[in-house]
């Protein structure tokens, strides 16, 4: 039952196109649909976690220290961590 | 060793879906329906096997939790009627594009409107590009014996898809015909238990009916076609598999008195019985007659009714179901089709019989076939005929 | 500020189940409020669940084959049906765990729809569902419209809104019609937990569907879902717009708990003028002042009945004795 990124001949094809790889979806990187990045400001962070459980793409994650960063291969820059960051650490900054 | 027994053939289906011990069977009772429903639900209220029955509220969510169940890896079956099979089209070539092996046992009846709940193949030809695998008996023993063997045809890893098993409403669900019914044990030996290729459960996560974009589309439509094309010799085999072990035979197209026959009858369904007694009466009286039998509807049997045409003249196709505009019958258009390349086919007569219930005696099947060597005459000017009607 | 944080643990979030059963890859637009609400869902279901999902943006949006944003088992069938492919995926587990051919452990059954696949051409099958008894959990996900198929009208689409299908124009102000309530309607189908959530106050929802799914039988969740897309409004503001729509008054945060009302989060004493929420919303721009008070009048009318009901409603418990 192993898939294949594809495109498959007809014959490779999972029988009722079934995806036996749970999360896969994590080879499409929607990062390059980003046209801001937030960046984290860690003296100002107190680590409460608002902008990981507002994330729509769960991209955020926390670091050793307890900070948050996001997983730039798959943020869209939608803004919601930075807006929800009530100690303001959070910056939507322009992409090179 | 089978019991010889009378039953109502509605019954008798769901008897033999109830000894191929299915896990979940989900059935709306109207619109309109056959005693099939009730009688499913009989057999699991009486604990006579261990299975859930679902009260739907409607056809299109009898299939819908079909679907729903046998992405679990449950063994599932379903009946359905006329515009209740109307309602749950859209569900249907779902069920075979996820490669679910449900069974569904079909009344065929008419199509409103007229309103109409009486016996013609209608409601099954607007659902013949569904990919699902299509068995017609022409009586309650064949009912019962496709019921059993569509399990296991469907359960085939080189098939893998949905079978519907066709029964005239009224003519056959409402009758009361001798039936040899399979012992358990005979079907547990000839049945066995399914092994899902896929299970909708948190220890073998799947994602079941997925969107695939068009660089895909096209190749999973092939890959089902593939699979039908592939059942052609599943069906064959467990129909060998069948006929060694209850002695009863099986084949796409059953012949009688077919091989020496000038002019050729083909029926499908029910009124096969009348259509032969038709036969035998013109042998009698010294015309070469013979007829075919229709069990597959799909795949369609496109060889097996080329070898059986090749010596005919005249082949008289008889259809339950009109395609407005089309044709003539659809089973006319498929026959059609299949011989187009033939050196030496035969003349095709297409009458459009028995719609919405209407009877045909033997010797409306015995003034057909003597009619249809005129008709050839005017041919193609009137393709098709709605036989009886009044004008 | 400090509305931003109220009846908020604001440490809380590093409590939550950290896995992520629905994830990153998906095609959901910037700022998804959808996509993010199915994500706080997994968190509180867990790994024993099964996904039936009705066609929509969260079908697309997550399954373009041959990959997969759900950890989770999911099928999805079609678009009016995710009530009745639960109902057979939860007879299925139940048949199949009896007969001992899976293993003999409790899986939830989640059925999931938009407000068009529950509200509108769902209904029936959800209907049907919850009154047979299904052990399964339903959760709407309202945006409010058919945002899937390019933002047209549903029976969910609030008075006033601009639509693709109920457009505001000269001789229209666009939906004319007030937004069925679903909720009340699955009250009237006796179900032991009914409840109203939202992705802005995720502890509250992460809450009430781990209430709805210890529950052995039908449960229904109406998750209030900013769509920034369909709503013309700026994708950073989908959390606040679905806190204003809560400080309106116009999607209260409650639940029905054996038929007993209780408010989950309370709104501010006074509610906050309803042009706070229409104001940042595309949907809502061409409104004027006076169709601005029909609605104001309505949200307030409605939120007097709910408050009548928390104060009547008793639960089956207490009435039984």
């Amino acid at each position: 039952m192993a898939d294949k990124k594809g495109p498959e001949t007809w014959k490779e094809m999972n029988p009722g196109c079934m995806v036996f790889r749970p999360g896969s979806s994590r080879e499409y990187h929607t990062g390059s649909w980003r046209a801001q990045k937030p960046v984290w400001q860690n003296e100002k962070c107190i680590k409460c976690g608002i902008c990981y459980i507002f994330c729509p793409e769960g991209c955020i994650k926390e670091d050793e220290e307890g900070y948050f960063v996001a997983d730039l291969n798959y943020c869209k820059g939608c803004g919601i961590c930075a807006h929800e960051c009530w100690p303001g650490a959070i910056k939507m900054v322009e992409e090179d | 060793m089978s019991k010889r027994i009378g039953m109502e053939v509605a019954i008798a289906a769901a008897e033999a879906a109830a000894l191929c011990r299915f896990d979940v069977a989900a059935v709306y009772p109207i619109t309109p329906q056959s005693h099939v429903a009730e009688h499913l639900s009989d057999i699991v209220a009486d604990g006579r096997i261990d299975a859930e029955f679902i009260t739907v509220e409607s056809e299109h969510s009898a299939l819908s939790s079909a679907i729903g169940a046998a992405g679990t890896g449950a063994r599932v079956v379903t009946a359905t009627s006329s515009q209740g099979l109307m309602y749950m089209h859209e569900v249907l070539p779902i069920a075979s594009a996820m490669r679910l092996p449900i069974v569904m046992i079909i009344a065929n009846r008419a199509v409103s409107g007229p309103l109409n709940i009486w016996n013609d193949h209608t409601d099954i030809m607007h659902e013949r590009d569904t990919g699902w695998i299509s068995l017609f008996a022409q009586n309650g023993q064949e009912v019962v014996d496709m019921t059993i063997q569509a399990f296991k045809i469907g359960e085939h890893r080189d098939v893998m898809l949905p079978v519907n098993v066709n029964m005239d409403g009224f003519q056959l669900t409402h009758m009361v015909e001798p039936i040899l019914m399979p012992e358990q044990e005979e079907v547990d030996k000839f049945l066995p238990a399914y092994k899902p290729y896929a299970m909708v459960h948190p220890d073998t996560p799947v994602s079941m009916g997925t969107l695939a974009m068009p660089e895909f589309y096209a190749e999973a439509l092939k890959a089902k076609d593939m699979a039908m094309a592939a059942s052609r010799k599943i069906i064959a085999q467990v129909w060998k598999d069948w006929e060694k072990q209850f002695g009863r035979k099986y084949e796409p197209i059953e012949a009688h008195r077919a091989e020496d026959a000038e002019v050729l009858m083909l029926t499908m369904g029910s009124m096969g019985e009348t259509a032969e007694i038709a036969i035998n009466e013109l042998r009698k009286h010294g015309v070469k007659a013979g007829l075919l039998k229709l069990k597959l509807w799909r795949p369609f049997p496109f060889e097996e009714l080329k070898k059986l045409t090749k010596n005919a003249k005249v082949l008289v196709v008889t259809d339950r179901a009109v395609s407005f505009g089309g044709p003539g019958g659809p089973v006319c258009g498929e026959v059609k089709a299949a011989l187009y390349d033939e050196p030496n086919r035969p003349k095709i007569v297409n009458y459009l019989i028995g719609l919405g219930g209407r009877d045909l005696t033997i010797s409306d099947f015995v003034d057909m076939m003597k009619r249809a060597a005129e008709a050839t005459k005017k041919m193609p000017a009137e393709a098709y005929e709605y036989y009886g009607v009044r004008e | 500020m400090k509305a931003l944080v109220e009846n908020f643990d604001i440490f809380a979030p590093r409590l939550v189940d950290k896995e992520e059963y629905f994830c990153a890859g998906h095609r959901a637009c910037q700022g998804c409020g959808e996509a993010l609400a199915i994500r706080q869902m997994c968190k509180a279901l867990g790994k024993d669940t099964v996904i039936a999902n009705a066609t929509g943006c969260m079908e697309v949006i997550s399954t373009l084959y041959p990959t997969t944003a759900w950890k989770l088992p999911w099928i999805h069938v079609a678009f009016p049906n995710a009530a009745a492919v639960g109902s057979g995926v939860e007879a299925g587990l139940t048949a199949l765990r009896r007969k001992g051919k899976i293993a003999d452990r409790y899986v939830k059954t989640v059925a999931i729809g938009g407000d068009g696949g529950t509200a509108d051409i769902g209904l029936q099958a959800l209907s049907g569902a919850m009154e047979r008894g299904h052990d399964m959990l339903y959760v709407c996900f309202d945006n409010e419209a058919y945002m899937n198929t390019g933002i047209q009208r549903s029976s969910a689409t609030p008075f006033g809104a601009s639509t693709t299908t109920a457009p505001a124009g000269k001789a229209s102000f666009g939906n004319k019609t007030w937004k069925k309530n679903l909720p009340e309607i699955m009250v009237g189908h006796n179900l032991a937990y009914v409840a109203t959530a939202c992705h802005s106050y995720p502890l509250d929802f992460i809450e009430k569907v781990k209430k709805a799914r210890k529950i052995k039988g039908p449960t229904y969740i109406h998750c209030f879902s900013v769509c920034p897309t369909g709503w013309r409004a700026k994708s950073e503001e989908c959390i606040k717009l679905g806190r204003l729509a809560v400080e309106t008054g116009v999607f209260p945060l409650y639940e029905v708990e054996k038929g007993k009302y209780r408010m989950t989060i309370d709104p501010p004493e006074k509610l906050r003028p309803v042009e706070d929420y229409l104001k940042p919303q595309g949907r809502f721009r061409h409104l004027t002042p006076d169709q601005i008070k029909i609605i104001q009048d309505r949200v307030i009318l409605e939120y007097k009945k709910l408050q009548n009901k928390i104060k009547c409603s008793k639960s089956w418990d207490e009435l039984a004795k």
